[in-house]
């Protein structure tokens, strides 16, 4: 038998021929070694945000398209296939390593079966390794790298999102301006943050501006510095800055590390800033007094 | 280039229309000192919405003039600082501390206008 094998073999097996034959034998074997790569998924542990039926349907697909890419050479399909999966399973929150994880168990699944086929014939073993191995491993990059790819894409239009809006400046009042400024400042957001504030200041004619920190967590040096110059500049334009909401936290590290306040007028929370900037305009808030009407 | 200084009300009003050059700006100072007495005015206008660059020099001298300006009776704001040119100011470190600054004309026109409220 096994010499037979390698007479029939010798003269015309080139690793494209090998291949062929190699996924019209696990084409055939689809049923099993599909299940069997699902229950590997299972016992490892990967794709736990999946449910078992969800794993065995997609399973499936990836079990064709993988076959057709080892069989064709070509990637496109399978790297469509695979931005497609990732778009769908990156919500649910499933990692980098468990979809590299999921295409090398399959690679190992049908690298098992190549050995049962041909095991009893090492050199013929050895040809069908050299044709399967390096088609598998582009494969699993394909797939890895489509993974990737599509996060950072995603991540990249989030970023992008965040920007948008992170800075808004806002009009409350005939010149009065508040910006509330939620999370962690970095030089990228602080230097967008200062732009919006002077282009907010000319185009609202604004006097006073309301910058509110609750939302801020931490604050080193540089951006506690690029936020007093931001002060200075709206200064330049005739606008003065109230900053409002400094956490404990913020007042004792720029206290702690030396950044020079004093050019800053603050006040405690954001209610009490916006009610010094109506002073500062001439604005008096008083309550309407309902009972005049009543009585 | 010569800057035009222009009477309104009680005020005068000193133009800058593009990047000027040291010797112009001194003879700005020059000029905005001996006339502000001369003219009767209470308070100087500078508008620099034309300026796009402000280097430590013109900042002295804005600054060196408003205190000259004080000295002969009057008040200065200094109006039009476009944002781009606030902002790099601060980063180079050049402050015009001590000095009032105002959006631009009509802002800088309201603001004279309130401080000449103080004294009668």
């Amino acid at each position: 038998m096994t010499i037979e094998t390698e007479i029939y073999h010798a003269p015309v097996a080139s690793g494209a021929v090998l291949l062929r034959e190699l996924v019209a034998h696990l084409r055939e074997k689809r049923t099993p070694l599909r299940d069997e790569w699902a229950r590997h998924i299972v016992e490892a542990q990967l794709l736990t945000a999946m449910t078992k039926e969800e794993i065995f349907t997609e399973a499936s697909t990836v079990y064709d398209s993988y076959l057709e890419a080892l069989e064709t050479g070509s990637v496109e399909a399978l790297e469509a296939y695979a931005r497609n999966l990732s778009e769908r399973i990156i919500p649910r929150g499933v990692e980098t390593h468990e979809v590299l994880g999921i295409v090398l168990l399959l690679r190992d699944v049908l690298a098992r079966e190549l050995f049962k086929k041909y095991g009893a014939d090492v050199a013929l073993l050895n040809r069908v390794q050299d044709a399967y191995e390096p088609a598998a491993n582009r494969i699993a990059i394909t797939v890895g790298v489509g993974f990737v790819q599509e996060r950072e894409r995603i991540i990249r239009q989030q970023q992008e999102a965040i920007r948008e809006l992170s800075t808004p400046v806002l009009p409350v009042r005939e010149r009065l301006l508040i910006l509330p400024i939620i999370g962690v400042i970095d030089p990228q957001r602080a230097r967008q943050l200062t732009e919006q504030l002077l282009h907010g200041i000319r185009t609202n004619r604004a006097r006073v501006v309301v910058m509110d920190i609750t939302g801020v967590p931490v604050m080193d040096a540089n951006v506690a510095n690029h936020l007093v110059q931001t002060v200075e500049a709206a200064r330049l334009l005739g606008a003065t800055v109230i900053v409002t909401g400094l956490s404990p936290e913020i007042a004792q590290t720029l206290v702690t590390i030396g950044v020079d306040l004093t050019k800053m007028t603050t006040v405690g929370d954001l209610q009490g800033g916006i009610e010094q900037a109506e002073r500062r305009l001439g604005y008096t808030v008083a309550p309407i007094h309902t009972n005049e009407h009543s009585g | 280039m010569e800057v035009p200084i222009l009477k309104q009300g009680p005020f005068l009003i000193a133009s800058v229309q593009a990047a000027l050059s040291d010797a112009d700006l001194w003879q700005m100072r020059k000029a905005i000192v001996e006339q502000v007495v001369k003219r009767r005015a209470r308070g100087v206008i500078v508008d620099i919405t034309s300026v796009d660059v402000v280097d430590s020099f013109a900042t002295r001298m804005l600054r060196d003039t408003a205190q000259m300006i004080r000295l002969r009776g009057a008040q200065t704001v200094i109006v039009g600082i476009q944002p781009e040119v606030a902002f790099a100011m601060v980063q180079l470190g050049l402050n015009l501390e001590g000095v009032a600054t105002a959006l631009d004309l009509e802002e800088g026109l309201a603001y004279l206008g309130e401080v000449g409220k103080d004294k009668p």
